[in-house]
Order: structure tokens, then sequence, then C-alpha cells
């Protein structure tokens, strides 16, 4: 046994993957399958009550789900995962382990809109509640802390501006109150950054952006760092209370240290259902084995752009942690030296007007709400994914009337520079 | 010898190596984590003996609970126990006096007596503390992979189809990826807030 340490390009391939044991197909196959036979009542009885490991039935598990799991839990560094049908999947059945009516969560200010969104709105009528503090100002988190706070939720990488977080110092935050930092680790991808190097207890992914990486299926995962102590003052009753629907298991006590990717599965998944297809699973898996590859190429294009739209005539402010004069670049080199990721915003001195003729010149690029594609894309937030709000709460969110983000792809540089430029004369 | 990390090898050797394996705290109520370790361990094809004064009289899978480890009419080759971690000391002087003694003595996740492991590796026993060897022996041949647990090994082989009574390989190449940082962390947050 040699015990090298893999690299991560090497896990990027093969960690979750094995040969068929039946076929020997060496791709994972797809389990297109909703339900597995049992071998006598007694596996069946030894699988429902969770003595035995193996699969029952696709909305709990499958093996194609499976590979992706173990692959993504390797490439974060976590001890396991649970894959769900999206990114905002995800983070329901993460809050639903910790959260019950009355409880809070402290999120940041500077989130992807539709997470915003959803912690606003639908957590809101299921009772849990969201204090907002500012990433760019850590003492706002302390300030949020009550009894009641259950968790801190943060990008690693927010979307849309591209602004990187200080993990370490909101890690330091949640370990002080006792609760977990969860980390949204969707626009960095483990290849830029691992949060749970940096102090998270779970991390979350949209898999639809970066890892899936072509734009083509919809996914989520939640990663168990195997770092908190569940049990420790009984905040989190699911983990460390006699479970009723498993005849008084304490999921803590039995699974240890991936406790966490249990509960989500057995009592989140479960019960409320979102589970990917494994369809879904292998076309995510296919795309991240080239993950380094596309995610370096994504970095070094987003640097290129970027550094030619800063020097641009028509354009009067670059928000790109690559860039030495950003705010965020300090931060940009400690936590993502190999790059500050392919999604940011830029303003157009020529206002709101210009935004929207500028995302109606471009040829090369897609006119579209998504980020992560091979194919680089554009939005003018203010003229749609934000045009519901008023001028004060656009600019707020970082979507002002001037403000363009684009989503960098892995094309030629020379052809995505020609094309801004041409539609930023036209 | 490290007890806040194990290297794999070491693991490995220890459940490729015993044969018979003590259950002391074995319980027989269903929903007990040493029930469901009893089980797999025994279907995994280990000489299981369950362990209970309690429960004397009843069986856990066809095997008659005993006492003590006195109580055993063969050699043993590792203790597993699954008791608090204030109750170990007296379970690792008992194994000690035994003949043959035994090789190791395997401590359940979450139990951890620093002496007592001093004590028995001093008498030349290996141990293991906070770990269940179910969960180990399902990470180290990938079967709890199913259930999308990092079982930080890799193989290019073609994976066996696990059965019933079956030993599976524990032989695949390992990293530590997952386990570094966390683990560490994890433990030295432990030791931060007791
Ligand atoms: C940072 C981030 N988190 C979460 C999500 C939600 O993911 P999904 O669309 O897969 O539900 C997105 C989607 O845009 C995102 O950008």
């Amino acid at each position: 046994m040699t015990d090298r340490l893999p690299g991560f390009s090497t896990l990027a391939v093969h960690a979750g993957a094995q040969p068929d044991p039946t076929t020997g197909a060496r791709a994972t196959p797809i389990y297109q399958t909703t339900s597995f036979v049992f071998n006598d009542a007694d596996h069946a009885a030894s699988l429902f009550g969770l003595q035995a490991f193996g699969n029952i039935y696709t909305r709990i598990g499958n093996p194609t789900n499976a590979v992706l799991e173990e692959r993504v839990a390797a490439l974060e560094g976590g001890t396991a995962a649970l894959a769900v049908a999206s990114g905002h999947a995800a983070q329901l059945v993460v809050l639903q382990q910790l959260l019950k009516p009355g409880d809070e969560i402290i999120a940041a200010r500077k989130l992807y809109g539709g997470s915003i969104n959803q912690f606003t709105h639908a957590f809101k009528a299921f009772g849990w509640n969201v204090a907002w503090a500012d990433p760019d100002e850590i003492e706002s988190f302390e300030r949020a802390v009550t009894p009641h706070t259950k968790a801190i939720f943060i990008e690693s990488i927010a979307n849309p501006a591209g602004s990187i977080t200080d993990i370490e110092a909101i890690a330091a935050v949640a370990r002080k109150a006792g609760v977990p930092l969860i980390v949204d680790n969707t626009l960095a991808s483990p290849y830029l950054i691992k949060p749970i190097d940096h102090g998270a207890d779970i991390v979350v992914h949209s898999l639809t952006k970066f890892l899936g990486g072509h734009g083509n299926s919809l996914g989520g995962i939640i990663v168990d760092a195997g770092t908190f102590d569940w049990s420790k003052d009984n905040k989190y009753p699911m983990l460390s209370e006699p479970r009723p629907e498993y005849h008084g298991i304490r999921i803590q006590e039995t699974f240890g240290n991936f406790a966490f990717a249990i509960a989500c599965r057995v009592l989140g998944l479960r019960d409320l259902g979102p589970a990917l297809s494994p369809f879904n699973a292998f076309m995510i898996l296919t795309g991240i084995e080239t993950l380094p590859l596309r995610m370096q190429k994504h970095c070094d294009n987003a640097k290129a752009v970027a550094e030619f739209l800063s020097t641009h005539s028509a354009v009067s402010a670059v928000n790109y942690a690559g860039l030495p004069g950003d705010r965020y670049n300090a931060l940009q080199r400690k936590y993502a030296p190999k790059g500050a990721g392919a999604v940011f915003t830029f303003s157009l001195k020529g206002g709101y007007d210009a935004g929207v003729n500028l995302v109606s010149n471009l040829k090369l690029f897609s006119h579209l709400a998504n980020v992560g594609d091979t194919r680089s894309l554009v939005i003018h937030p203010a003229s749609t994914t934000h045009s519901q709000l008023d001028d004060a709460a656009k600019v707020k969110s970082g979507a002002a009337p001037e403000v363009v983000r684009l989503s960098i792809g892995i094309e030629d540089k020379e052809d995505l520079i020609a094309d801004l430029d041409q539609a930023l004369r036209a | 010898m490290n007890h806040d990390a194990y290297d794999d090898n070491y693991i490995r050797s220890i459940l490729n190596n015993v044969k018979s394996i003590a259950m002391v705290g074995a319980s027989p109520v269903n929903v007990r984590p040493s029930y469901f370790a009893f089980k797999y361990l025994a279907q995994r094809g280990y000489d299981m003996i369950p362990v209970n004064p309690g429960h004397v009289g009843k069986e856990l899978m066809g095997k008659p609970f005993v006492a003590s480890l006195a109580d055993i009419d063969r050699p043993i080759d590792m203790i597993d126990i699954f008791r608090n971690s204030s109750h170990i000391m007296p379970v690792v002087e008992e194994a000690l006096k035994l003949s043959p003694p035994p090789k190791v003595i395997w401590m359940q996740l979450g139990a951890r007596d620093d002496a007592a492991a001093e004590k028995a590796e001093a008498a030349g026993l290996k141990v293991v503390m906070n770990r269940c060897p179910k969960i180990e022996y399902g990470r180290l041949s990938s079967e709890i992979s199913w259930m999308g647990v990092n079982s930080r090994t890799l193989s290019s082989k073609r994976a066996p189809i696990p059965t019933q009574g079956m030993r599976l390989s524990l032989n695949r190449t390992s990293f530590s990826g997952g386990q570094t940082a966390a683990s560490d962390r994890a433990a030295k947050n432990k030791t931060e807030t007791t």
C-alpha cells in the first residue's frame, strides 16, 4: 500500500468511482431505477432500520448519486456528502436539520439573489428568521448573535459581484457562538477555495454552476466537514435526540463524524423529497472530471477580460478581486490564490440605458440568468433579476442601474474581449 | 501512538488480522449502535461474542451472552468496548488478566481513556479509541460509500458484490484528504470546550 496522497485532479477523476461490480463498466453507470430489490426480509429490515449499508429507493440514495457524493466530499475534504435536486434544495435540507420555528440564522447580506428570496420569504413562512450581516464588517455578525441563533451562512465568493469573504474571521464568530458555519462554495468550487480548511462545518453547492460546468443539469450538494459536536448542549435535537422516525436512534451517537450528512439524507431528503435524478448526477460527475482544467481557464479568461474592461473608456468601474487595486485583492490572494473566479460585475458610464444596449449588442455572450457555464454569460440585473426593486434597494444589493454582471466561459479570451469591445462601441 | 488520527494501514492491519471479537456492552435492543455493529461484523465473518451481565441467558444473532470476559471459553483477538469512557479501565484490566491476552483493545465512537490505552499498550496490545469498527470496515472496503461517505480510498479494480457473510478486501489505496484538517479541528474543538 503506497498511501501517497493523490492530488486534486486525481480525486476529481477517481474519487468515489470504481469499475462496476457486475459488468466491469469503467465509466460510472447511470442507475436509472426508482428502487432496489432486497435479498430477504431481514436485509430489508436492516436497510430500513439504518443497520446495513445499501440501497432502498432513489429518493433516499442511488449508486450513481453516491459516486457524486463521495467525489465532492473528497474534493472538499469532508467526511460525507448528500446530493439533492438543486442548490436551493441543499439549503432547505441543511436548515431543516438545524432550525425549528422561532430559531434564527445569521446570513451574509451579500448572497445570490435567489438565496436572499428563499431566506426572506419561503423560510420566514416556516418560522425560521434571518438576521442579515455585512461580510465586510465582521463585527456585524457578532452583534447579530442571539440565544436563538442556530447557524451562520455565507458565500465564499459572493454572487453577483465576486467579492471574497473572510471565512476564517466569520468561522471564529461561529465557534464563539457555538453554532456551525455553513459556506456556499458555488462560485469558488473546491478548486479555488476549500472552506473546511478555513473553519466551515458544512459546505453547500449549487452543482448547476461550475461543478457541473456545462449549463445542462441542475443539482445541489451538502458536504459534512465532520467537525461540529451536535450533542454538546442539545441545541440540535434532530442529531442528538432519539428519533421517533427510526425507533429511537440517535443520529450523532450512531454515525459519529458524518452524522450531519446522514441526518440530511434520512430525515431531510427522505421526508422533503428533493432527490437528484441519476442522469443529472452522471452529467455533473462527467463535468467534475475536468473541473481543475476548466476552472483555471475560467479564471485566466476572467482576469484578462477584467483587465481589458478596466482600461475601457465606456467603463467607470470593474469589481474583480483578481485586479491589484480591488478592495478584495488581499483576501483573494489569501483564500483563492489560483484565481478570483469568473463571475464579476462592472459599471457603465452610460448608466441604465448603456446596460440594456450592451446586453443586446453582444454576439457571443448569452443573455441569461445563470453562471458557471462553459459559455460566457451576461446579465443586466437592474432590468431583469432585480427589476422589482427600487433604485436604493438596487444599489444596496450590488445591482445599481449601471451595473452589468458577467460569467466568463472557457472560449478564447481574444474573442470575448473583441465581442465586448464591439458591443461597447455600438 | 497518536490516538487523534490513525493511519489507515494501522486500522487495516487490525481488521484484516483479528478473527474473534468480544463486544463488551453489546445490546440486544435493535436500535442501539452496539447492535448495529455486532450484526454487521458477524455478517462480515467475524466470530462475535456478546458480553453483558444484564442479558445472560439471552442470545444476540444466535450467540449466547456471557457475563464477563473471563467466561469466554476460547481465545479472543479483540475486545470492542461499548461503554462510556469512565467504565473503560476495569474492562482493560480484566482483559489483561486473560490468558492468552487479546491482541487489540478497541474503544467505541465517543469512548476514550488515555490511561487505559497506555496500560494496554505497555502490555503489547494495539489500541484504537473513539472509532467504530463497522464504520472503519465499511470505509476501508468502500461499502460505506453507498451512503455518500468519503472512504478516503481509491481503486481502479472491479468492486466486489457484497453478499452475506463475505469478507471484503480492505486493501484499497488510502489518501488522507477528508481526515486531516477537519478531524484535527474537531479534536481541537473538543479539548477547547472541555
Ligand atoms: C451562489 C449560489 N448559490 C445557490 C444557488 C442556487 O442554486 P440552484 O439554482 O441550483 O438551486 C445559485 C444559483 O444561481 C448560486 O449562484
